[in-house]
């Protein structure tokens, strides 16, 4: 039987009862495997400082768009999701919370009726592939600034509704990126509602960083001051449990 | 007289075989040399091998700025089982699939199982499946190559390595001259001391090449470095298009590796290596 890279991945975390060659033995040596993570601490700070906070990431015209945007990762979400998809997510809210002074349910209409940025970006997956597509909603810095953040915020967590293996898939972001100006709660792809399958009714678009920090079927923004104490304290779904960098730029 | 008129030519000895006398050691590598050629070595190493975990994760190629796996792939690592039920692995470029069970598209792990990877694991780095710690060790690396690079040259300039060594003179860029180097290599004669036009040719290549399209190249697929630096996806024709010329960088720079590792072997190993570790070597070549 062929073994699915996919299915691989998630067998491979746990990682127990492989022959391990001796580069295998030198790569997941304590030490070795210290250094090697301490040194994604320096591609944060060095994106930064030639990014700054405001550079855009590119936008195209209709005409560059995919002919087909694949849908990655899960396609659904939970029951209680479910019963909001079967609705159309009349009764469904956006919770904001967390170390704002103002908590905030805003329904689907309010997201709609709040000012809409549009916006043709490409999207990287981690894994190597790319997808043009069009994307509009309000700006995440506009909701956050209506919930006004508390001095000691520090990120911005978003929850969502889909599991995997009943763990919930989260993101989390810096402010830099949370208030930059095509970080947006998507509702509308290629110009309609939000397909199931990307995330409906909002996904977050965080246009400078990969494919994973773009959390689909986001239920609650919550702003905090760490991430530790967070499911498993790395902020972000694959982040604990395969290892991904926090910071999704490179 | 063709020995004589390489002589002038390339300022250097030919290789006389068996010349019985008794040679002495003279200076080859400068330290800045030695050092960078085996930090580069090691990162060049871990570099293609964690590039080609980061690989198995989606074995497609595309042009232009997009590409997933609804769009046409120009090349693609594949399995799949025939009527029979027995699985293969195979390689499709530009529509041609050729089939490579066993190594490239359906490989056996560790346990024997079969494993349907781009690359069998005994290439890559780590050797199961692990984009995330693949992705850790490539990017750490990068700086290795980056920094070291940039440091290589900057001092190659100023010490004049560049300036006397891998300039190519006018007299070398004719075709005659470099005819005759090709000949030599062909009878496996071989240039002591200045380096040939087609040493110079293959190491500036790689140097000012190669290695500047790999880094170029692979800061191209950073969603935040095309934010920075939008210019460089204009130069490459997109990200998908950087992410094929990062691959293809790297069929170059293997290519490089194995002529040049061959001609250590044919121009006598031993001594080659003393010259590139201690700096000093046997006047001629040979063992």
């Amino acid at each position: 039987m062929i073994s699915r890279p996919t299915l691989s991945r998630r067998g491979l975390i746990a990682g127990g009862g492989l022959l391990l060659s001796g580069c295998d033995r030198i790569v997941r040596q304590p030490t070795v495997a210290g250094w090697v993570e301490g040194a994604a601490g320096l591609h944060q700070p060095a994106q930064r400082l030639l990014l700054g906070r405001d550079a855009l990431a590119r936008e195209f015209r209709e005409a560059d768009m995919s002919p087909t945007f694949r849908s990655n990762g899960n396609t659904e979400g939970d029951a209680a999701w479910a019963a909001h998809a079967a609705e159309g997510f009349a009764r469904w809210s956006l919770r904001v919370d967390g170390l704002v002074k103002r908590p905030l349910d805003l329904p689907l209409t309010a997201l709609k009726a709040m000012t809409q940025r549009r916006q043709i970006t490409r999207h990287d997956c981690v894994e190597g592939w790319s997808a043009i597509g069009q994307w509009q909603g309000p700006q995440l810095g506009q909701v956050l600034a209506m919930a006004g953040l508390m001095p000691t915020a520090q990120f911005v967590v978003f929850h969502c509704a889909d599991k995997t293996d009943e763990a919930p898939y989260y993101e989390s972001i810096d402010l830099v990126d949370a208030f930059h100006p095509q970080t947006i709660l998507a509702w509308a792809m290629n110009g309609r509602e939000l397909p199931l399958e990307h995330g409906a009714p909002v996904r977050l678009r965080v246009e400078r960083q990969l494919g994973y920090k773009q959390a689909k079927y986001v239920m609650r923004v919550e702003v905090r001051d760490t991430l530790a104490g967070l499911y498993g304290g790395k902020g972000g779904y694959w982040e604990d449990v395969a290892g991904y960098q926090w910071y999704g730029g490179i | 007289m063709d020995e004589d008129k390489d002589f002038t030519l390339f300022r250097g000895r030919v290789l006389r075989e068996g010349s019985g006398v008794a040679r002495p050691l003279v200076r080859r590598h400068r330290f800045s040399t030695r050092l960078w050629h085996w930090v580069n070595a090691l990162v060049i190493l871990v570099m293609a091998m964690s590039g080609l975990m980061i690989f198995n994760a989606h074995p497609r190629l595309y042009w232009g700025a997009y590409g997933a796996n609804d769009d046409p792939a120009w090349l693609e690592f594949g399995a799949w089982t025939d009527a029979a039920g027995v699985n293969h692995g195979g390689i499709t470029l530009l529509g041609h699939t050729v089939e490579t069970t066993g190594v490239f598209g359906l490989s056996r792990g560790a346990d024997g199982a079969e494993l349907a990877l781009a690359f069998p694991g005994w290439m890559t780095l780590p050797s199961t499946y692990d984009l995330a710690l693949a992705r850790s060790w490539h990017l750490a690396f990068a700086w290795g190559l980056a920094v070291g690079l940039a440091a290589y040259l900057l001092w190659s300039l100023v010490n004049g390595h560049i300036r006397r060594d891998l300039h190519i003179t006018r007299a070398e860029w004719s075709p005659r001259s470099i005819a005759c180097d090709v000949v030599d290599h062909l009878r496996f004669r071989f240039h002591d001391g200045a380096y040939g036009v087609l040493q110079k040719l293959a190491y500036a290549g790689v140097l000012f090449g190669l290695l500047p399209l790999m880094i170029a190249s692979g800061l191209a697929l950073s969603p935040g470095m095309d934010a920075a630096a939008p210019w460089l996806l204009d130069v490459l024709g997109g990200r998908q298009s950087a992410r094929s010329l990062h691959f293809l960088g790297l069929c170059g720079i293997v290519l490089f590796v194995v002529v040049h590792l061959a001609m250590v072997l044919a121009s006598g190993p031993i001594n080659q290596l003393r010259g590139m570790i201690t700096g000093h070597k046997r006047e001629g070549g040979g063992p």
